[in-house]
Order: structure tokens, then C-alpha cells, then sequence
């Protein structure tokens, strides 16, 4: 018998779990609460405000790079969705195929690759071949990047199904695709929900690789936000932080809900 | 059995559009920046200037073979800047992922040790910060520690200080930055590993004898190294090719490799060297990068 149990949470445990999530939460905490300040001091409070938020609407070049950002985030995420799935289902029902080291390696890579390396190279292809660059280069670009998150989010699902229902499909009389359009298929669609959401909000975030892939005249939201903030802080840059917080937020509620209809399982290799 | 084959054939030809996708967006660009990496300086100089012109066939292959020269890289060789710029990126690299394992640890370790039911809200938690956008997060550190931010101000009213400090532009913000935006990196596969430890073996350990701290070095820890491995490895590698939170965050003395990279390119519009320094950059992370593919490949092989 022990004298005490041995995976109780003691103190220690409580106190750094508090810790950690207050260190998280708390600037982001803090830079909400000052998008709504009155004053144009961003450190000196003068109440609360709305006149940042109607700044930002009435600020051309801003709105236009906004719209910009949701046009590419929504494409790409969408090309991901489809090839990341695809992808997914490739690696974890195919055992083995001609290349399939090099098309994992491939798929595993970007997600930790600097992104100045994968800006770079694709800004030399898109020269190469003499693509225009704006709107599609980045697209492609994002794309690239957020299917892998997908591959990986969908995979980690498929690897914790349970095979047999596939099979029985089969043995019911269903030929592959249709034993996947009709078992697999909408088993998996949360997992699949989760990622394309995941892939919208990467794409929204990304500053790096969209410097090197877009034109001229067409910035996306970060690049924006970027030249303002190397300038100092703004309180205008509060607000559109803090609405596209707002924004990520609700997809972000869309997503849990999504995946409370996962099983808790699937959250096994993937760290997302 | 043999339904289960059947669904290796369409599950094949599944890989067919995404292999190609990635073939061509993520593995033909690096020999462009091969390439140009070997270049004269002066070919490429105009941005615009197209570096192929396949039209010509094998006319144009060959110039372009004769054209070739090592002169970036013996650049790179023969000045301190980029020498300097790459030490330190690893170097920031090494320093911050340490005080990631030691901050992230008893985090994750806090996480696996909560009733099941919260754990699902806790991880949660930790990945929301992920979503939210990176250059935001950062944004929100710069309204903290600008010479009128908060933290001054809250110092300043405890009389820990006598006058505000200097915060911004200091290798201190910078790790502070790197801290902050990796947690999740490191928190989420500790965490994975921790939460799947069977928790007999502990009790185990007890019953035997082994105080709590002697059960946590012989029991818990090598077992969770394959997530401090995981853990390692997704902040180590992208932090030493990272561009913003250095920008933005630390002084303007001296840059890391990512910053170097962006500034050939974008300001000094100088493509070959900047190709250069992202063939070295690559070539210095091949090591990290094969090590981190086997390890996801082992732990999603296991998962099946």
C-alpha cells in the first residue's frame, strides 16, 4: 500500500499549470482590453472606446489587405482540405508505394521548415516559370504549407479508426470507394473540419512566406500589420488584432465542437 | 482476409495528386534555390529577371553549367557576418529550447496529471494561444514592454525599479518572444507521451520503495523521452530559421540567420546570396530534420 497516491496532482503540478496558462493568455488579455482605449497614448488609459475599431474601417489600404487575406485563406484552405485528405488516406491505407518515405519526408518536412527557406524557393519557381505574383502565388504557396497540418490532423484520425468498419463494408458487398465514401468518409469529416480551420488560420497568420511569394499591390493582412508595427505601436493595430482574434475565435469554437464529435483518441502522434 | 488490400489500390492512386502537389511547390523549388545559389551575383541582380529559359533546350542548359561559380558560398566562408549570424542563430536556438524543456515540462507534466475530464480542456488551452496569430502574440509582447508598457509601470509602482528599463530591442524580449510563441510546440507531444504512461508503474515504483522523485528520474523520464525528443525538435528546428520574433523583439547588433537571409533579399535584392545562405541554413538542419521525419514515422507507425 502506498502511503500517498502517487499520480495525485500535488501543488507543484497545480501551480506551473496555472503559470503556463496565465503566461499564455495574459498579453493577449491585455492587448484587447487596450484596443478599446480612448486614448491615443496606447499606455495611458482614457476609457473605453470604439474610435480604433472605426478607424480601421475607414482605412482603405487596410480593409483591402484584410480582404485579401480572407480571399487567400479561404481558397488555399480549401485546396488543402482536399489534397491533405487525400494525402492522409494515401499514408495510412496504403502500406507501401513506390516513393512513400520521400512523400511522408515530404509532407513532414514543412512543418518545421524555416519559413524564410520554403518562401524563398517558391518565390524562385514562381520567377522561373514567370507567374505573375498576387492573389495565386500566394495561394499556392499557403497551400503547400497548410495541407501538411491537414495530412497530419486527418492521418492521426484515420490511424485511430477502427479498420474492421471498412472492411465489413467490403465484405457487405461495397467496392473501396464507395466503403470510404460511405463508413470512412463521414468518420473522419470532423477531423476533417478541424483541419481545413486549422489551415484558414495558418494561412491568416502567415507573414513570412506571403513576403516572399506576393506582387506588388497586393498585400496580405500581416504584411500590413508588420510595416505599422516596425514603426511602433498603434492603437489601431490593437483593434485589428483584436478582431482578428475575434474572428479566429469563433472558428475556433466551430472546430471544438467539430471534434467533440471525434473521439478523444485522435489525438495521438499529431501536436496539434 | 484479404478486404483490407483492396482498399491499398484506391488509397494508392490517392497519393497521386498531393505527391505531385508537393513534388513540384516543395521539392523542385530547392533546386532553384540550388541554382541560383551558384550563380554570378550580377545574372540575377534584377528581381524580375527570368534565371531559365528553357526555350533554348540544351543550349541554354549548358551556359547556364558554365556560369556556375562558388563565389557566394566562399562569401559566406570568408565573412564574419554570416559566420556570426549562423552561431548565433544556433546558439539562440539551443538556449531557448532549453528554457522550453524546463518551463514546458512541469506544464505538460501538470496537464497528464489532471482528472481525464479536465485534460481535455487543458490541452485545449494550450493550443488556442496556437491559433491565434504569431505576429499578434508578438505585437501584444511589444505593447507590454515598450519604455511606457505595463510591465514597467507595474515595476515602477512596486519600487523594484527606480527608472523604467530598457526591454524592447534586447536579447531578453527576444527569448521571452521565442518563449512564448513555442510553449504549445513543446507542451502538446510532452504532454501526448505523459498522458499515455500507464499509471500503475508508478504505484509500482512506490511499492518498491523509490521515493517521488526517485520514481520520477528512473520511471517517468526516459519514458517520456521520446516526447522530449518531438519537443526538441519542433522548436529547435524552426527557431533557428526565425525571422520575426528576432525583428521585432531584439536589438539590431546582430541578427540571426533568418534575419540575414530576409535582408539580402529583400534589401540588398542580392537573390544568389541570399539562396546561398538558405542552402547552408538547409544543409546545417538536414541532421535535425531526418531525425524528427523517423520520429513522427515511428510514432504514427505505432499509433496504427
Amino acid at each position: 500500500m502506498t502511503a500517498r497516491a502517487p499520480n495525485r496532482l500535488s501543488a507543484f503540478n497545480a501551480v506551473s499549470l496555472a503559470l503556463g496558462l496565465a503566461f499564455l493568455y495574459l498579453p493577449i488579455v491585455i492587448l484587447v482590453i487596450y484596443s478599446f482605449n480612448a486614448s491615443r497614448l496606447v499606455t495611458v488609459w482614457g476609457g473605453w472606446s470604439l474610435r480604433w475599431y472605426t478607424e480601421f474601417f475607414h482605412d482603405r489600404a487596410m480593409l483591402d489587405a484584410a480582404w485579401m487575406s480572407f480571399r487567400v485563406a479561404a481558397v488555399s484552405a480549401t485546396l488543402a482540405t482536399l489534397l491533405g485528405t487525400l494525402a492522409a488516406v494515401a499514408l495510412s491505407r496504403a502500406e507501401r508505394f513506390k516513393g512513400r518515405t520521400l512523400f511522408s519526408a515530404m509532407l513532414y518536412a514543412p512543418l518545421v521548415m524555416p519559413e524564410v527557406i520554403t518562401g524563398l524557393s517558391l518565390l524562385l519557381l514562381f520567377v522561373a516559370v514567370n507567374a505573375e505574383r498576387g492573389f495565386w502565388t500566394v495561394t499556392i504557396a499557403h497551400t503547400t504549407l497548410t495541407m501538411c497540418f491537414v495530412a497530419v490532423v486527418v492521418q492521426s484520425r484515420l490511424a485511430s479508426l477502427d479498420r474492421s468498419l471498412e472492411e465489413a463494408a467490403m465484405d457487405l458487398g461495397c467496392n473501396p470507394a464507395r466503403a470510404f465514401l460511405a463508413v470512412t468518409l463521414p468518420l473522419i469529416g470532423p477531423a476533417i473540419a478541424a483541419g481545413w480551420m486549422l489551415a484558414f488560420t495558418l494561412s491568416l497568420d502567415d507573414l513570412v512566406i506571403a513576403s516572399f511569394t506576393t506582387g506588388p499591390g497586393s498585400a496580405t493582412l500581416p504584411i500590413r500589420i508588420y510595416s505599422e508595427v516596425r514603426l511602433g505601436v498603434k492603437p489601431e493595430i490593437n483593434a485589428i488584432c483584436t478582431l482578428v482574434i475575434g474572428l479566429i475565435a469563433v472558428v475556433i469554437i466551430v472546430a471544438s465542437l467539430a471534434s467533440k464529435l471525434t473521439s478523444a483518441r485522435g489525438e495521438s502522434a499529431a501536436p496539434l | 482476409m484479404s478486404a483490407p488490400r483492396t482498399f491499398t489500390r484506391p488509397a494508392r492512386i490517392a497519393a497521386i495528386a498531393p505527391y505531385l502537389w508537393m513534388a513540384l511547390f516543395f521539392l523542385v523549388p530547392f533546386g532553384f534555390v540550388l541554382k541560383i545559389s551558384l550563380s554570378q551575383t550580377a545574372i540575377a541582380q534584377p528581381p524580375y529577371l527570368p534565371v531559365f529559359d528553357l526555350t533554348q533546350g540544351l543550349a541554354a542548359i549548358k551556359a547556364a553549367a558554365a556560369g556556375l561559380s562558388l563565389d557566394n558560398f566562399k562569401l559566406l566562408i570568408s565573412d564574419n557576418l554570416y559566420v556570426l549570424s549562423y552561431l548565433r542563430s544556433l546558439v539562440v536556438a539551443m538556449v531557448s529550447t532549453s528554457i522550453l524543456l524546463l518551463i514546458g515540462y512541469p506544464i505538460a507534466y501538470g496537464m497528464a496529471r489532471l482528472p481525464k475530464r479536465w485534460q481535455g480542456i487543458a490541452m485545449m488551452l494550450v493550443i488556442i494561444p496556437f491559433w491565434t496569430s504569431f505576429l499578434i502574440r508578438i505585437y501584444a509582447w511589444i505593447n507590454i514592454l515598450q519604455h511606457d508598457g505595463l510591465l514597467n509601470k507595474v515595476l515602477l509602482a512596486l519600487h523594484l525599479v527606480a527608472a523604467p528599463v530598457v526591454w524592447l530591442s534586447t536579447d531578453s524580449a527576444m527569448y521571452l518572444g521565442i518563449v512564448y510563441s513555442y510553449l504549445p510546440f513543446m507542451i502538446l507531444p510532452l504532454y501526448a507521451t505523459l498522458a499515455k504512461m500507464d499509471p500503475a508503474l508508478l504505484e509500482a515504483a512506490s511499492d518498491l520503495g523509490a521515493s517521488p522523485r526517485q520514481a520520477f528520474w528512473l520511471v517517468t523520464f526516459p519514458l517520456s523521452l521520446p516526447g522530449v525528443a518531438a519537443g526538441v525538435l519542433l522548436c529547435f528546428i524552426p527557431i533557428v530559421g526565425e525571422f520575426v520574433i528576432p525583428d521585432l523583439l531584439a536589438g539590431s547588433n546582430s541578427m540571426m540567420i533568418g534575419q540575414t537571409l530576409w535582408l539580402e533579399f529583400f534589401t540588398n535584392k542580392d537573390w544568389p546570396v541570399a539562396s546561398a545562405v538558405a542552402v547552408v541554413l538547409l544543409v546545417l538542419l538536414v541532421g535535425p530534420l531526418v531525425f524528427y521525419d523517423r520520429l513522427q514515422r515511428r510514432q504514427l507507425e505505432a499509433a496504427r
